[in-house]
C-alpha cells in the first residue's frame, strides 16, 4: 500500500485536541512513514496548525498517544522528551530565527548545546547546513537584514542543525512570491530524497501540495476529523468529499 | 490547545551539562582511531557510528593525529562506519580540505554509497564562504557617528514638536476630532492607577524630609521652619518632580512600549493608509490625558507630602494648627501656580517623548525595549531640563 517500506515513524492515535473545554479536533488517528512527505490540509482556522502544535509537544492534548519514532511525546518527561525533540525539526510560520544573532549563529545554537563538537567544528557544521539551503554568502548577516524566503530556508537549516529524522514545517510557502516558493519546494523534495529526512508539512498552497506531497490528510472545521487521506492527485480526481474537490479545484464555496 | 497554566509541562527538561553529554557514552568509546603506517602514510579507521554525538571526540583525535603526523597521503576506512549524519559528513569534508590545503592526497576506503551521497550533496551544495560582516568602527568614526545621530536625533525632535503643535492646534480648533475615547483610557492608566504610588512616595518624601531637616534645626530652636520648608519643597519643587518622575517610570515607557509595538505590526503603516496621521491620531490623546492627569497628581504628591511633614511636627510636640498657620504663611498662591504649571509641562514633555520613541521604534525583537529604555531616559533628562529652565524663568520673574 505504501511506497516507503510501511515504516511508521510517526502514529497519532485518538488524539483529541480541545482549547477552553471546547473540542478543536475529535478523535484523529494516522500515521506518517518514514521518508515521505506528509501534508496537513485544511481551510482556515480548521486546526491544522493546532494539530502540528501538539505533535512537536509545544500543546498537551486532552486526550490521545503521538508516537514519535516509537515514543509518546505527550508522557516523555526529562531526558526522554530531550531525545524526541533532538530528533524533530521545526520551521515556524514567521522563521522564528532569533533576531539578535547571525544567521550561523542561529545554526550554531542547537550544536553548541546539544554536542561536544570543537568550536571550529561547530562553525563548519552550522556553515554547511546554510550552504546546503544556498545561504552560504549570508551566513553573516542578521535575520533582518534578509528577504522573507531567505528566512524560511535559513529557518530549515536551523531545523537540521542536530541532523533530525523528522521535520516539521509550518506554512512553508506562505508569503512567499510564486518563485521563491517553488525553490522552497524543491529545497524540501531534495532533502527529503536525499538525506531521508520525514517532512510534515502543514499548509494550503494548492501548487505545493501537487509538486511535493506523496500523501496528505485533509481536516475539517465542521466535522473536527480526518474528511480525506490519500494521494493529492487521486483526493483531487476521486475523492467523494465535493468539499474536498472542492478544495483541489479552488472552487468557491457558493456556486454562481 | 490546552495550553498549560503554567511552564511545567516542558521546564522539567534535563539542564545543560545533561544536554551536551546526552550519549556520551557511544563517544567514549572512541569512534575514530588513528593508525600511522610506513612512509608518510596515516590511515583513520572508523568504527560504528559518525554523528552529532559522537563526532566531537572523533574530530579532535583527526585533527590533532592529522597535525602531528603531518602525512602525505590520508586515508580513512570507512568499512566499519555504521551510520553517518551532517555533523560525520562535516568532519569527512573537513579532512579532504585541511589535506588539500597542505597539498597531500585524501582517500576515503570502502564508504557506504548512501554516505558517499551526502557527502556530495553537501561538498556541492553552494559552497559560498560567508561575507564578512562589518568591520568595527574606528573610536574616531564611532564619535563621528554618534554625533551625527544626535544632531539627527535633535531635528527629529524639532519636527516632532512641529507636528504635535500642529496636531494639538487642530484639536482646539476641532476638539470633536479629537479621540476623546482613548484620552479617558490613557487619563485612567496614566492618572488615577499611579495615584496610590504617586500619594505613596510624596507622605514619605514629606515625612523623610521633615524628619532628617528637624534634626538639625532643632539645635537652633528652629525646627518650627520645618514647616516652611516642606511647604514651599513639595508644592513648588519636589511635588511637580516627584509626580513627572514617576509619569516617565509609568507611562512614558507604557506610551512607546504600545506605539512600538503597533509599529512593529505595522499598525501604524495601516493608519498612515488610512489618511490618518498617527500624531494626530495616537500622539494628541495620550498628551491631553497626561497634561490633565499630571497636574492633579502633583497636587496630590504636594498634599500628602504636607501630611507627612504635619506626622512629624505633631511628634515633635506642636499642634496642628500652629503647622498649618506658618505653611500657609509660607507657602503664597504664585509658589502653587507656578508648580502646577511646572508639571504642566513637565506632563506634555513626558508624554510626547514616550510617544515619539514609540514612533521611531526599529524592527526586530529588541526594539521595543530599547525604545522604552530611551523614552524613559529622555523623559527624565528633559524633565531635569525643564525644571532648570523653570528656575532660570521664576527667577527673573521674581516668583
Amino acid at each position: 500500500m505504501n511506497m516507503f517500506g510501511e515504516t511508521p515513524i510517526i502514529e497519532v492515535r485518538h488524539f483529541t485536541a480541545a482549547y477552553d473545554g471546547v473540542v478543536l479536533l475529535d478523535d484523529l488517528s494516522f500515521t506518517v512513514y518514514q521518508s515521505e512527505v506528509f501534508a496537513i490540509l485544511g481551510g482556515s482556522g480548521s486546526g491544522k496548525s493546532t494539530l502540528l502544535k501538539h505533535m512537536i509537544g509545544l500543546y498537551r492534548p486532552v486526550h490521545g498517544s503521538i508516537l514519535i519514532e516509537g515514543r509518546d511525546i505527550v508522557t516523555a518527561e526529562g531526558l526522554q522528551r530531550l531525545e524526541i525533540l533532538t530528533r524533530i525539526g521545526v520551521m515556524y510560520q514567521q522563521g522564528a530565527l532569533f533576531g539578535s544573532m547571525n544567521l550561523l549563529e542561529n545554526v550554531r545554537l542547537p550544536l553548541e548545546e546539544y554536542t561536544d563538537l570543537p568550536d571550529d567544528a561547530i562553525d563548519r557544521v552550522a556553515l554547511m547546513k546554510l550552504q546546503l539551503v544556498g545561504l552560504g554568502s549570508a551566513a553573516n548577516k542578521l535575520p533582518d537584514e534578509i528577504s522573507g524566503g531567505m528566512r524560511k530556508r535559513a529557518a530549515i537549516a536551523r531545523a537540521m542543525a542536530l541532523d533530525p529524522r523528522i521535520l516539521f514545517l509550518d506554512e512553508p510557502s506562505a508569503g512567499l512570491d510564486p518563485i521563491t516558493s517553488a525553490d522552497l519546494d524543491q529545497l524540501i523534495v531534495s532533502l527529503a530524497r536525499n538525506l531521508k529526512i520525514t517532512f510534515v508539512v502543514v499548509t494550503h498552497e494548492l501548487p505545493s501540495i501537487e509538486a511535493i506531497a506523496d500523501r496528505v490528510i485533509m481536516v475539517d472545521k465542521r466535522t473536527k476529523t480526518i474528511i480525506a487521506e490519500g494521494k493529492p492527485q487521486d483526493l483531487r480526481d476521486h475523492s467523494e468529499n465535493p468539499w474536498v474537490r472542492q478544495f483541489f479545484n479552488r472552487e468557491a464555496s457558493v456556486q454562481g | 490547545m490546552n495550553r498549560p497554566a503554567t511552564l511545567s509541562y516542558n521546564s522539567r527538561l534535563p539542564n545543560r551539562e545533561v544536554r551536551s553529554s546526552m550519549g556520551s557514552a557511544e563517544t567514549a568509546q572512541g569512534i575514530l582511531q588513528a593508525h600511522p603506517s610506513s612512509g608518510d602514510d596515516l590511515i583513520f579507521s572508523i568504527t560504528g557510528p559518525l554523528d552529532s554525538k559522537t563526532t566531537g571526540l572523533a574530530w579532535r583525535t583527526a585533527v590533532r593525529a592529522l597535525e602531528q603526523a603531518n602525512p602525505r597521503r590520508l586515508i580513512v576506512d570507512a568499512a566499519q562506519l555504521t551510520y553517518c549524519d551532517g555533523a560525520g559528513a562535516a568532519l569527512l569534508l573537513e579532512l579532504s580540505r585541511r589535506q588539500r590545503s597542505r597539498r597531500g592526497t585524501y582517500e576515503i576506503r570502502s564508504l557506504d554509497p548512501a554516505y558517499q551521497a551526502l557527502l556530495d550533496l553537501y561538498g556541492r551544495s553552494d559552497g559560498q564562504s560567508p561575507e564578512p560582516a562589518a568591520a568595527a568602527a574606528s573610536s574616531v568614526e564611532q564619535i563621528g557617528r554618534a554625533t551625527v545621530m544626535l544632531w539627527h536625533d535633535l531635528m527629529v525632535l524639532i519636527i516632532f514638536v512641529g507636528e504635535l503643535s500642529a496636531a494639538l492646534g487642530r484639536a482646539i480648533q476641532h476638539p470633536r476630532l479629537v479621540r476623546w475615547k482613548d484620552a479617558l483610557v490613557t487619563a485612567e492608566l496614566a492618572g488615577v492607577n499611579a495615584l496610590p504610588i504617586v500619594a505613596l512616595l510624596g507622605f514619605l518624601l514629606g515625612l523623610i524630609m521633615a524628619f532628617q531637616s528637624a534634626i538639625p534645626m532643632r539645635q537652633f530652636g528652629a525646627d518650627i521652619y520645618v514647616a516652611n520648608l516642606i511647604g514651599l519643597s513639595m508644592l513648588r519643587e519636589l511635588g511637580p518632580l516627584l509626580t513627572a518622575i514617576i509619569l516617565a517610570g509609568r507611562s512614558g515607557s507604557a506610551f512607546a512600549a504600545e506605539l512600538g509595538t503597533m509599529k512593529v505590526g505595522e499598525e501604524l503603516d495601516a493608519l498612515t493608509t488610512m489618511g490618518l496621521e498617527p500624531v494626530g491620531f495616537l500622539v494628541v490623546p495620550r498628551v491631553i490625558a497626561a497634561v490633565a492627569m499630571t497636574p492633579l497628581l502633583a497636587v496630590f504628591a504636594g498634599f500628602l507630602g504636607l501630611i507627612g511633614g504635619a506626622v512629624v511636627m505633631l511628634s515633635l510636640g506642636f499642634p496642628l494648627v500652629t503647622y498649618v498657620i506658618q505653611v500657609k504663611a509660607a507657602v503664597t498662591i504664585g509658589d502653587m501656580v507656578g508648580g502646577l504649571g511646572k508639571s504642566f509641562v513637565f506632563g506634555i514633555v513626558v508624554a510626547a517623548i514616550g510617544c515619539l520613541r514609540g514612533l521611531q521604534t526599529r524592527s526586530g525583537a529588541s526594539a521595543v525595549g530599547e525604545s522604552t529604555t530611551s523614552a524613559v531616559v529622555s523623559g527624565l533628562v528633559l524633565i531635569t531640563l525643564v525644571d532648570g529652565i523653570f528656575a532660570v524663568v521664576f527667577y527673573y520673574l521674581g516668583i
